[in-house]
C-alpha cells in the first residue's frame, strides 16, 4: 500500500474517509 | 500524513501528542487504533506498520485478513518487538472466525516454545494448551 503524504489534516482525515483508507500520522520534530 | 511540531502545533494538541516522532495510525472513519511513540529502527517500524494494518483488519471484524496480516509479522519479522504480540492476536483473529477454542489453546502451546517471557505468553496462559 503506498503512502500518499499530506500536510493538512482535516483534508487527510476527508479522503481517508472518503477513499476508506486507513490513516498514518507521522509527528516530527526533526529539522528539514 | 506528516506533521511537523513548528509547522502545526495544534495538531499535536489535538492527537494528545506528548513525544517525538510519534506515529499513529486511524481507520478510515478517523478514530485512532494504533500508536508508536519513538524512534524505531526501519525493520521494527515495517513490522509495527504490518501490525498497525492487521489491527485495522481486525477491529473492522475481517478476522480472515486480520490473521494473515498477524502470521505475516510472525513468519517475516518473528525477531521483531511485535512478534509476541502478533501471535497472540494471530490465535485470537482465528477463535473469532471459527469460535473453536483449540485455536486459543494453540496459542498458549505456541507460547511455551516461543516467547515465553513476553507479557503475550502470560496472557495466554489461561488458554491452556
Amino acid at each position: 500500500m503506498a503512502v500518499q503524504w499530506r500536510k493538512d489534516v482535516e483534508t487527510a482525515l476527508t479522503e481517508a474517509m472518503r477513499e476508506n483508507r486507513p490513516l498514518m500520522i507521522d509527528f516530527s520534530a526533526a529539522p528539514g | 500524513m506528516e506533521i511537523h511540531v513548528k509547522e502545526n502545533p495544534t495538531a499535536f494538541h489535538r492527537f494528545d501528542v506528548l513525544w517525538t516522532p510519534s506515529v499513529l495510525i486511524m481507520d478510515p472513519q478517523g478514530k485512532e487504533r494504533v500508536r508508536n511513540e519513538g524512534y524505531l529502527p526501519k525493520d521494527e517500524f515495517r513490522a509495527w506498520l504490518d501490525m498497525g494494518l492487521a489491527r485495522l483488519a481486525f477491529v473492522a471484524k475481517k478476522w480472515t485478513e486480520a490473521e494473515a496480516r498477524f502470521d505475516g509479522i510472525v513468519r517475516c519479522d518473528p525477531d521483531s518487538g511485535v512478534a509476541a504480540y502478533s501471535v497472540y492476536w494471530r490465535g485470537v483473529s482465528r477463535y473469532k472466525q471459527s469460535h473453536d477454542h483449540k485455536a486459543l489453546s494453540a496459542v498458549a502451546e505456541e507460547f511455551r516454545h516461543n516467547y515465553q517471557e513476553s507479557i503475550w505468553a502470560k496472557k495466554s496462559v489461561v488458554w491452556g494448551g
